[in-house]
């Protein structure tokens, strides 16, 4: 059996790739780069949007980058069912987008926040969290400016009522999120965005609060195995 | 030729913590008599051609697509004339 392969996107700006190309093959997967400027998804089975400063964050943390062509191939598949995780400037990309709702604001403190953030997973239906536990915490590295999950009540009380609040931060709000929300998904669950970084916490050796990241890798594996 | 200019601001119910640090700061310097500060961003706009009515639904476009997020800002067009 071939392993399954997960596309990770780098974008003009992006940083975290590396890392989480790392964090795909610690999974047993193949880490497919894809490009930005083109038009052209590989054929993989899923993709990382991983964070940084796409564009030097201009305009708006993931406008520019929302319309990149590869995005164009991206918003369709994704639509269509494709497993696609954003994190940090990844999830800013996906709202952007509008393949997740609302938006990511300045943080309310206005500092840039960064630390080891304990993290509730409140969904593990998702194709990303099916190898947590309902309500198991986890501790992920933040690194953001541009955190603070808005949308209006409406969107918010759809979230919240379709167990689409995916992740809340625990043991204190890093960033005046609405509803302590720290990661989010679409409908279907198979489009999910979070502001933590499981990619910085797969390895022991990093130094990273521990390796809860690995449940997102593996999660994906065993979706796309079985599927 | 014509200049457009395209106003973006936060919706009034977004927080807007830029703003609020504005606010903070003008009483230390001094200035009194401001009870709120909201912080938005200018796009001045060259057209080529003249500001007519394709142009400006042109501009309207732009603008819902990329210069705001219609999610969290309101936006404004005007003719600089």
């Amino acid at each position: 059996m071939s392993a399954a392969r997960v596309g990770v996107v780098t974008f003009p700006g992006t940083l975290d790739d590396q890392d989480a190309a790392r964090a795909v093959r610690l999974a047993g997967a193949e880490a497919v780069p894809l490009w930005h400027a083109e038009h052209d998804l590989r054929g993989v089975d899923a993709v990382f949007l991983p964070g940084g400063f796409s564009y030097g964050d201009y305009l708006r943390c993931g406008a520019i980058s929302r319309f990149a062509p590869l995005m164009d191939e991206l918003i369709p598949a994704a639509r269509a069912g494709l497993p696609v995780l954003g994190t940090c400037n990844g999830f800013q990309i996906l709202c952007e987008a509008h393949l997740l709702p609302g938006a990511l604001t300045r943080n309310e403190g206005l500092h840039y926040v960064c630390r080891d953030q304990r993290i509730r997973v409140e969904n593990a239906r998702t194709a990303w969290t099916a190898d947590f536990a309902e309500g198991q915490e986890i501790v992920l590295p933040i690194k953001h400016g541009e955190g603070r999950y808005v949308a209006d009540a409406a969107t918010v009380a759809e979230l919240e009522g379709e167990g689409r609040v995916v992740f809340r931060y625990a043991g204190g709000n890093p960033n005046g999120s609405l509803n302590d929300i720290a990661g989010i998904a679409n409908e279907a669950g198979n489009v999910v965005g979070l502001m933590p970084h499981p990619e910085h916490a797969v390895e022991d050796l990093t130094g990273a609060p521990g390796v809860d990241g690995r449940g997102f890798f593996t999660s994906i594996l065993k979706r796309l195995v079985n599927a | 030729m014509a200049r457009v200019i395209v106003d973006v601001m936060l919706k009034p119910e977004i927080l807007d913590p830029q703003g609020q640090a504005i606010a903070r700061a003008l009483p230390r310097l001094g200035f009194s008599g401001v009870s709120g500060v909201r912080q938005g961003k200018r796009f001045e706009l060259e057209l080529d051609g003249p500001a007519d009515e394709a142009a400006l639904s042109d501009v309207r476009k732009m603008a819902e697509t990329l210069l705001a997020n219609t999610v969290i800002e309101d936006f404004d067009i005007r003719v600089e004339g």
